[in-house]
Order: C-alpha cells, then sequence, then structure tokens
C-alpha cells in the first residue's frame, strides 16, 4: 500500500464517544466468540439492547404487570399506564399527530401484513395494481403477491440500477389508474442503498396512490418524521432498534386506520359482541386483538427514547463516517466486490470475496470474533440481479469502532489467504 | 469445539480447489437436483447405475466450500458401490453430520469422509455437508429434486 493509500483509509477523527455508548451494552463486553472480543457487525439482522431497556423490562416484569385494558386493580392500571405511555414514546419518536395513529404488531412482517390485508382487503379488487420496488425484503413482497394472487390483481416492481439505486423514472412510469397502493423499503436490507421515500411519496400522491415505508432498516440509523415525509403507512421492529423481539410498530394516518378493514379478530379489538354483530374498536385498538406483547412493548418506548437521547443526526453522522472507513477498506483489498454502491446508503457493507462462498466467509470470519450476515438476506431478487447467490454483509450500529472495522479487513485477509 | 480453520485446512480445501468427478455423465441412469435455499448451495448429480453397482457418478453446481468438497469426497468413495452400501453410507455421514453416530468409538464405514466429523460444531453448516448425500440418496431413490428443508431437514431430523 503506498503512503497515499495508507493516508486516505486512516481512520477519521471523531467527536462521538462511541466507548461511552458501549458501555451501555453488556452483550458486548459479555461475550467472547473463540476467546476474542465480540465484533458484532450483524445490527441489520438484530441490534443489541442497552442496559437502560434491560432494566426497563424488568422494573415491569418485577413491578408493573398484568393484562392491560381491563382490570380495575392497581396493577392493571398501572400496566395499562406504561403500555399507552410507550405509544406516546414511539407516536413521539416518528412525530406522528396522534398516538391513536400507532399500531403495536409482533413486528414489520405483521405491520405489512396488517395492510395487505386491513388495506388489500377494503380497497384492492380485480385488475387493480399494487407497486413494490426490486430491491424489497421478502416481507414485502411476499404478502403482496399473496393479496395480488387472491384479488386477481397485478404486482409492479420498480427496477433497480447497476448501484442498487431505484430508478425514479420508471417508477413514475408505472402508475395506472388501477394503481391502489405503493409499498417500498426505505433502506435495503441487503445492500444499503437509502430510496428517496420522500420524492417516491410525493410522486405517489401526486397519482392519488398511498404509500406505505418500510422502515425496518432505517429508523435505528436516521431521523425519522412521518408527517414531514406524509406517507400513509410506516412500519419497523424493536429488535433493530435496540429493543426486544416480539414487537413491531405500524403507523398509519387516522383516516386510512379508519376506513381498514380488522386484521385479526378477538379481544381488545371490539366494543360489543352478540352472535348476530360485533362493532369493533376504536383505533388503534381495532388492530390490537387479543393480549399484546406488553413488556416488549414498553421496553420499546424505553428503546426508543433512549436513540433520542443520544441523538438520531449524531447516530447518522457516526455511522456516515464508518460506512465511508469501511468502503475505503473493503476496496482496498484486491479480490473483494462490494455490491450496493449508491450515492445515499446507510452503513450496510454486502460484499463477495472472490472465489470463496459467503458461507465460509461467515464461518471463518466468526473464528476471528466477526459476526456478519451471510446468505441472500431474505432479498432473493437483490441477489438475482447481481447475478451471486448470497454475500456477506457487514450492517453497523452507532456502537461500532472504527478498530472494529480494521479487525474484519484483517479478518477477510486471513480468509484469503487460507482459500489462496 | 472443532476449530473451523482447522476443518478447511485439511482436505477440505484441496478438493474445493479440485473437485473430483465434475461434470455432467452422458449416460447418466439417474439424475438429481439438491438445493439449500438458505445459502444458495444448488448441486446436479448423475449416476450411472448398472445392476445394483453404481459404475459411474460426477457432480456440477455452485455451493460453498464444505459442500464442494462433501460432494467431491463422495463421488470419490462411492464410485463402485452397491446401493445398499451407499445407502448406509448416507446414513452414516447423517449421523456423523448432526452428532448421532460418534464416529472415533462406533463402528461406520466413513473411512477417510470422517474429516467432516467436525461440522457437527458448525450447526448453520450442517446441511451444507449433508446436501450431496441427501441428493445421492434421493438419485438413486429416483427423486429428481431434493431441498435441505422440510421433510429432509437433516437437522429437524436429529432432533
Amino acid at each position: 500500500m503506498t503512503a497515499a493509500n495508507a493516508l486516505k483509509t486512516a481512520a477519521p477523527t471523531s467527536t462521538f464517544d462511541v466507548e461511552r455508548y458501549r458501555a451501555d451494552f453488556p452483550i458486548l463486553a459479555n461475550v467472547h466468540p473463540h476467546g476474542k472480543p465480540l465484533i458484532y457487525l450483524d445490527n441489520g439482522a438484530s441490534s443489541q439492547m442497552p442496559q437502560q431497556v434491560i432494566d426497563r423490562l424488568v422494573r415491569y416484569q418485577t413491578h408493573e404487570h398484568a393484562n392491560i385494558h381491563r382490570g380495575v386493580h392497581t396493577l392493571s392500571e398501572t400496566a395499562t399506564r406504561a403500555y399507552e405511555h410507550a405509544r406516546k414514546q414511539v407516536q413521539h419518536f416518528l412525530n406522528a399527530k396522534e398516538d391513536r395513529e400507532i399500531v403495536f404488531t409482533s413486528n414489520v412482517t405483521d405491520s405489512i401484513n396488517l395492510v395487505a390485508h386491513g388495506f388489500g382487503r377494503a380497497f384492492v379488487g380485480e385488475g387493480d395494481e399494487v407497486i413494490i420496488t426490486h430491491l424489497e425484503h421478502h416481507a414485502n413482497i411476499v404478502p403482496w403477491q399473496m393479496l395480488c394472487e387472491e384479488k386477481g390483481a397485478k404486482l409492479k416492481v420498480v427496477p433497480i440500477d447497476d448501484s442498487g439505486a431505484l430508478i425514479l423514472e420508471a417508477y413514475e412510469k408505472l402508475f395506472s389508474p388501477r394503481t391502489k397502493l405503493v409499498s417500498v423499503t426505505h433502506v435495503s436490507n441487503a445492500l444499503g442503498t437509502i430510496n428517496p421515500v420522500k420524492e417516491m411519496i410525493e410522486i405517489a400522491h401526486r397519482h392519488g396512490v398511498p404509500i406505505m415505508i418500510d422502515g425496518a432498516q432505517a429508523v435505528q440509523h436516521m431521523p425519522v418524521d412521518v408527517q414531514a415525509l406524509d406517507c400513509d403507512f410506516y412500519a419497523f421492529t424493536g429488535h433493530k432498534v435496540f429493543g426486544p423481539t416480539g414487537i413491531g410498530v405500524l403507523y398509519g394516518k387516522a383516516e386510512w386506520l379508519n376506513k381498514m378493514k380488522p386484521f385479526r379478530g378477538g379481544g381488545d379489538m371490539i366494543l360489543s359482541v352478540t352472535f348476530e354483530k360485533t362493532t369493533y374498536n376504536a383505533i388503534p385498538f381495532k388492530f390490537e386483538a387479543g393480549t399484546p406483547p406488553i413488556a416488549q412493548a414498553i421496553a420499546l418506548g424505553e428503546a426508543v427514547e433512549y436513540v433520542q437521547r443520544i441523538g438520531l443526526d449524531r447516530i447518522a453522522a457516526h455511522e456516515h463516517d464508518l460506512l465511508t472507513y469501511a468502503t475505503e477498506r473493503l476496496q482496498a483489498i484486491d479480490g473483494v466486490r462490494i455490491y450496493g454502491t449508491a450515492q445515499q446508503k446507510a452503513a450496510v457493507v454486502s460484499f463477495y470475496v472472490n472465489d470463496v462462498h459467503p458461507h465460509d466467509v461467515g464461518t471463518l470470519l466468526n473464528e476471528e470474533g466477526v459476526a456478519v450476515r451471510t446468505g441472500h438476506h431474505c432479498a432473493q431478487p437483490v441477489m438475482q440481479r447481481f447475478g451471486i447467490p448470497a454475500t456477506a454483509r457487514a450492517s453497523f450500529a452507532f456502537y461500532n469502532k472504527f478498530e472494529e472495522v480494521d479487525a474484519l479487513a484483517a479478518a477477510i485477509r486471513k480468509v484469503q489467504k487460507l482459500f489462496a | 469445539m472443532t476449530d473451523a480453520k482447522q476443518l478447511y485446512q485439511e482436505v477440505i480445501l484441496d478438493h474445493n480447489r479440485k473437485p473430483r468427478n465434475y461434470g455432467k455423465l452422458a449416460d447418466a441412469t439417474h439424475r438429481s437436483e439438491g438445493l439449500n435455499p438458505l445459502c444458495g448451495d444448488h448441486i446436479w448429480l448423475n449416476l450411472k447405475v448398472s445392476g445394483d453397482l453404481i459404475e459411474s457418478v460426477a457432480f456440477e453446481g455452485q455451493s460453498c466450500a464444505i459442500c464442494k468438497a462433501s460432494a467431491s469426497m463422495m463421488t470419490a468413495n462411492v464410485k463402485g458401490k452397491s446401493i445398499a452400501a451407499v445407502e448406509q453410507l448416507v446414513e452414516e455421514f447423517r449421523g456423523m453430520a448432526t452428532g448421532t453416530l460418534d464416529v472415533a468409538n462406533e463402528p461406520n464405514h466413513l473411512g477417510r469422509l470422517t474429516v467432516f466429523a467436525g461440522v457437527k460444531d458448525l450447526p448453520s453448516r450442517v446441511k451444507c455437508a449433508v446436501l450431496p448425500w441427501h441428493t445421492l440418496h434421493a438419485a438413486v431413490q429416483s427423486q429428481s429434486v431434493v431441498s435441505t428443508e422440510g421433510d429432509n431437514d437433516p437437522v429437524a431430523q436429529s432432533a
């Protein structure tokens, strides 16, 4: 490596005090795969939980747990208050206009299925069209395929270019008088591309079409304001934003949620039930049948406050530095190719090491303590677009540091040496 | 706990670089396709069976090093064996990979194939090693396509 190159790939200096935040995450210090320090670069699959969120879960279970929305006793009232407070925390996190626009689900897959059923069953008919993109996770493909198959509707797909960016001109051309809904990911899980959702929402609305945004890979990386975006639906999941598994969110404009059909039937989603007729509860309860994941919702409320205390602008800036550094370091290795080179990217680096299958890369990186995801990332159409079966993916969080990028690069070189 | 690098360093990297019996068989009597949808391993197996004997065998496809080396060593091993003997090997290989057969202490016919014993400590890679053997089993049973998921899931079967 030349001196100029070495200079170029030196870790940037940063004012972001990463060690201070790392101290909040006990798992980062507690786990030593193969005796090595854990270098956790699989945040796109699931992020780790800070002590503050763990403590909130424990406090709820040790002092506050009962079923919600029904008991007249103290504990039930405490639990109900905490659960509804979490809804307000999420409302604030997304800057939704009203807390009743926040529906608790179990994950993004569940949120999308809710819209596919609640909106799709009510408003999509034979010959109608739904628009998605080539970048979608299977969770934002399969529910729409199922809906289209059931209704005799048609799925249209926005293409991507060689950098993994959506082709906006092609998107606009997909609209027809039969277009009933657009559903698009905010950030690609497989490539990291940040989609121009603001423009896409404006274009959809110009055609009078509502639009759903899958924010599974977005809300942990950047500020999201659903009123500024003016999207009709927005979904995210708890365990990718430093909260627990089993809890997801669907934001929906009240006017749409009111017009939609319930998804699941059961307790809590009704006002009255006779064998002749059931009257449904108001939103958001209409969509929350059965006992919800109460503890998880409350912990999610703590998690979104936690990231807001750090500041999503500061998180985005630190992660941008990580992305730039990781991209330079990996590009400097002969035989490593990065997939996903769009101008706007979140801190996700999907890569392929020449002549080594990504699964072998993943197993051998693990030997060095480096956790990455390998496979098709539940986005097989993206892999097909680039003609590869799989990639290895390093996905960063704000608690990752530049030294971990160095460790990743060194571990990749070791893999190459073994396979040479 | 097996060191994964140990597993790779032995015979496996050699077979990955220079797979034996790689390609098609013009006069194949049995063909089968094996697919691991989780990681994208995808192989095709051609057999020429004469009477009760596997006369020749070849494989091709796209896969990780563990799968490719497993397929390569398998083809070298089963050539000239009877179908009954091969079915016995399929069972033993699956037992070794999933940890139900202790190859160091229990009788078996695996020979050099025991270099794969370490995959039992890499649960996410068991299917990579077993896929060629499933595909071989399917070929002799005259099934055309097998997957590592569903009924053929080696991990589920051992659970």
